[in-house]
């Protein structure tokens, strides 16, 4: 039995059908945008190889906007989401309730002049069928090659839609089937490594290569760790350690909104106060399929958008509405205008000649709770975690005891990086706050002159 | 509704038909969260979700396994319930311990949460005039380039039934409010708001907004992002320092709130938020901090944000002693942790929702008032930095080595608050840090807070925490300012 065989939302025909139910309500001047978040996923929640919880969950949201045009064509709009049941005669009425309360509040709100109004430059398709567990079997096939490791960690498997309809008659479709296992591993002395297994197909061999791999790294864990005093040594910060960087460019950064706003510190690089390093590039990369293109409003990201191209500030990221506000063109940006489907560029650095260019400092596999200590300022705090080295003459010493680094974006990523790793790596996304998210990034390896420690 | 829950459970009852259920609960969740918000003077956001649907679970085995549904028909529920038990069966030979019907005590109780003023008083329209009223106020100054007003309100009700007699109700009806001033001179960008980072949020109803000194806040809220433009950067420098409320209830949840869980403790967080520097030989001996400390676990607080009579396993809320004259007592444990650790633990297995099974979390973790007023903590610091509202927080994952920051600062010079000073920011190692608590401020310098953005879980759950602490003053601390 597989975890999605009851779950009717997963079915675009269903969603077509809620759609035109809603659409078909609507009087003069209505219009409406409807999104659809849904998945069937199986849980396994593991501590020292154990299972800690497990479960299953069926969850689905429809989420419309709804936007009154006057007569005078003005507009006002307001949004509501509702759970779905995937029993039709439920989420029929459902859906005409939502939009009743909407048809009567929306009317009450003031004008929003920033509103959309529902286009339709072309709908789209993609269903991605996977080979997942089925989910009676997951517990024994994730636990029996752990036998005599310390893992700890969190199962996530099952399908996931994504979908838009507009009244203007666009629709989008993104159906996917995935799995992650996101874990870590432990010594006896707590000293953990990160690992992430995670796909759309799985393969009894590969998962227990992957695990047999990371038992192996942690073999360097076992060793007596160093307490490293603060300072700014130099640093090698694998492709995890640096996404955990990339992500903070969400927060706000790389959204033009917040820079027009004040809020983001690539006011400083717009400005010319501030500037990265020519071997910085970050873009947004659809092409990989991971992640559906479409906005809350239909629009469709470019495949490739630099967003920062040899340490110049290219593109920010422009949803419709920011882009009504400030006259500004829209790149399809979510209305959160965070990064989607990140990607760093490579560089020349070749993974056997990373410790010897290290040659003394830090090698950091992973940093932790990142914040901004000043965000306008775009400095950044945050914790290193996991397997991270004192590195001296090219050669691995011990492992660290976790230190706490404060520096500058404009460091960092400007004039202490050295050089970047001719090898990317893909991080998958594994949140899963409300949903389980999808895509990931695709970074390489960073090696700089220095990062300041202070704790 | 409540009648598909029982029906459902005397389904599932019938001998034979779940065969090896030692124990099964329904919880039924319906919440419904509006969000408005305005900026600079027009609508930015008038969202609604209704959120509805049921967690089945099942222990089998000695293992509890779930099933969530938003199909909430008498057969779905049971079908849910027979999805939970596989779960349970498949997985309870691999399980982390051997649990039992007593980790999910009977309850039969209710709760509703104090309000004076109901969210239907208000229409949509009026909350917000009310709002883009904020953003006019806040717009005192060209140098201010953007103003912003939120409030979030929230109605869940709650009812659990269970094969061994459970059968109870709560309702909560939830807000939170803020509201932003942020102001530019050159390069210079400062952000100020009322009480940082959502920490406005209590149980209640409208008469939480509109409130006597709402327009005295406002006003303050603008003056000081203009006063924090003309500021100077916080000094570098080892020194006194006075945090108030509204970043006291950061500081107790990073480094009080989540290293006493027990179920970080036993590790199950290791992969995500992170394990403790706190060991379970720990209670009852660790000297967390000075003997003016004392810290307890409360959800019996009127009015405070995570208030409510019992927990997500059926426990009955009850407030606890975690830390008593600096002396770590007793850890943040619900029934499950409780049973694999032998600790003696408090009425916390909570869940973010139907969706999520319940885990270890913080409710209501207070700091109990001392006897300092405010003149004399003040008065008795020759040179230190005063600072109010959170505005960053990140700390390491055992808990120990923290860096906070916060909106506003004054520099303490001879007994007296005197210059402005923006981008205070501190950093210190948990207990020597609270071994630093020299002054804790009396019941008049108290203020309750909360936020509904507390991170933890496998999957993941955000869950709403309370938060109430006096004035406290503190030694030998590091602070600093920001990127210039």
């Amino acid at each position: 039995m597989s975890a999605q065989a009851t779950c009717a939302f997963l079915d675009k025909n269903y969603f077509d059908e809620l759609c035109r139910r809603a659409f078909a309500e609507l009087k003069e001047g209505e219009n409406l945008f409807v999104r659809l978040s849904a998945e069937s996923s199986q849980f396994v929640r593991i501590n020292g190889a154990r299972v800690r919880q497990s479960g299953l969950v069926e969850d689905a949201h429809l989420g419309f906007t709804f936007v009154l045009r006057s007569q005078q064509g003005e507009l006002r709009q307001a949004s509501r989401t509702i759970t779905l049941s995937g029993l039709s005669y439920v989420d029929q009425e459902s859906v005409r309730g939502a939009l009743h309360a909407l048809q009567k509040e929306v009317p009450m709100l003031p004008v929003d002049p920033f509103a959309q109004l529902p286009k339709n430059p072309g709908s789209s398709h993609a269903e991605k069928k996977g080979a997942l567990l089925p989910v009676e079997a997951a517990a024994e096939t994730l636990l029996t090659p752990l036998k005599g490791v310390d893992l700890a960690g969190i199962y996530a498997a099952g399908p996931v839609v994504r979908a838009m309809a507009n009244s203007a008659g666009l629709s989008h479709w993104f159906s996917t089937e995935t799995f992650s296992l996101d874990y870590s591993l432990y010594t006896p002395g707590q000293r953990a490594l990160k690992g992430t297994f995670a796909g759309t197909q799985w393969n009894a061999a590969e998962y227990a290569r992957s695990i047999e791999g990371a038992v192996q790294r942690l073999k360097l864990m076992e060793r007596k760790s160093l307490e490293i005093p603060r300072g700014a040594p130099r640093v090698y910060l694998a492709p995890a350690a640096l996404g955990n960087l990339i992500a903070m460019f969400s927060w706000g950064t790389v959204s033009e909104a917040s820079l027009r706003q004040g809020d983001s510190s690539l006011r400083l690089v717009r400005s010319g106060e501030k500037k990265f390093s020519p071997r910085f590039s970050l873009a947004e990369d659809f092409r990989g399929g991971e992640i559906p293109r479409f906005n809350e409003e239909g629009e469709l990201a470019p495949e490739f958008l630099p967003l920062i191209s040899e340490g110049q500030l290219k593109n920010t990221l422009v949803s419709a509405r920011t882009a009504q506000e400030y006259g500004a063109a829209s790149n399809g940006a979510a209305q959160s205008e965070t990064l989607r489907t990140p990607v760093v560029a490579p560089g020349s650095l070749a993974e056997v000649d990373i410790l010897k260019r290290l040659d003394t400092g830090l090698y950091l596999s992973n940093l932790h709770y990142l914040n901004w200590s000043d965000k306008p300022g775009g400095r950044v705090t945050g914790m290193t975690r996991y397997a991270c080295f004192w590195v001296e003459k090219g050669q691995i010493v011990a492992p660290i005891e976790n230190m706490r680094f404060d520096d500058s974006i404009f460091s960092l990523l400007g004039g202490a990086l050295e050089e970047l790793t001719s090898q990317q790596e893909y991080l998958p996304e594994v949140g899963t706050y409300g949903l389980r998210e999808l895509g990931g990034m695709r970074v390489p390896g960073a090696l700089l002159s220095e990062m300041k420690f202070t704790i | 509704m409540s009648q598909n829950l029982k029906q459902a459970l005397k389904s599932i009852s019938v001998a034979g038909r779940m065969p090896q259920m030692e124990w099964a609960g329904f919880r039924e969740v319906r919440e419904v969260t509006t969000l408005r918000y305005a900026r600079d003077g027009k609508p930015e956001a008038n969202d609604t979700t209704v959120s509805h649907g049921v967690m089945a679970e099942v222990l089998v085995d000695g293992h509890f396994g779930y099933a969530a549904t938003s199909k909430l028909d008498v057969e779905s529920l049971v079908q849910a319930a027979e999805r939970a038990r596989e779960q349970a069966l498949k997985s309870a030979r691999f399980a982390v311990h051997r649990f039992s019907i007593e980790q999910r005590p009977t309850v039969q109780a209710e709760y509703f949460s104090p309000r004076v003023k109901s969210f239907a008083s208000l229409t949509p329209g009026e909350v917000n005039e009310l709002l883009v009223k904020i953003c006019g106020k806040l717009k005192r100054s060209p140098k201010i380039i953007r103003t912003g007003a939120f409030v979030q309100t929230v109605e869940t009700d709650i009812h659990f039934v269970s094969t061994n007699g459970s059968d109870a109700r709560q309702s909560f009806s939830l807000i939170t409010t803020d509201f932003e001033a942020t102001a530019q001179e050159g390069t210079v960008v400062q952000k100020r708001t009322d009480g940082g980072m959502r920490g406005r949020s209590h149980q209640g109803g409208w008469e939480l907004f509109e409130t006597p000194d709402l327009w005295g806040r406002v006003e303050r809220v603008a003056e000081q992002s203009l006063e924090l433009i003309a500021a100077e950067e916080c000094p570098t420098e080892t020194t006194s320092m006075v945090l108030t409320p509204d970043q006291m209830m950061l500081q107790i949840h990073e480094s009080i709130g989540h290293p006493l869980e027990i179920d970080r403790i036993l590790g199950d967080e290791r992969n995500y938020a992170g394990w403790s520097f706190v060991k379970l030989q720990d209670f009852g001996k660790l000297q967390y901090g000075s003997p003016l400390m004392n810290v307890t676990f409360d959800p019996t607080v009127s009015g405070e944000f995570a208030s409510y009579a019992f927990d997500d396993n059926g426990v009955v809320a009850k407030r606890e002693h975690l830390i008593k004259d600096g002396v770590l007592l007793r850890g943040l444990g619900g029934t499950e942790s409780q049973a694999r650790s032998g600790i003696p633990g408090v009425s916390n297995g909570r869940s973010s929702s139907w969706n999520r099974a319940p885990i270890d979390r913080m409710a209501n973790i207070n700091l109990e008032p001392g006897n300092s007023s405010m003149e004399e903590i003040i008065s008795g610091v020759e040179r230190g930095v005063y600072m109010e509202s959170n505005r960053s927080w990140s700390i390491d994952d055992f808990r120990n080595k923290f860096q906070f920051g916060c909106e506003y600062a004054k520099l303490i010079e001879n007994g007296k608050l005197t210059r402005t000073l923006r981008n205070p920011n501190y950093r210190g190692i948990t207990v020597p840090f609270w071994k630093g608590l020299k002054k804790v401020g009396n019941a008049t310098t108290t203020g309750v807070y909360g936020t509904p953005y507390c991170g933890k879980g496998e999957p993941n759950q955000a869950i709403r925490v309370g938060h109430s602490s006096p004035v406290c003053l503190f030694e030998g601390i590091e602070v600093f300012g920001g990127a210039s």
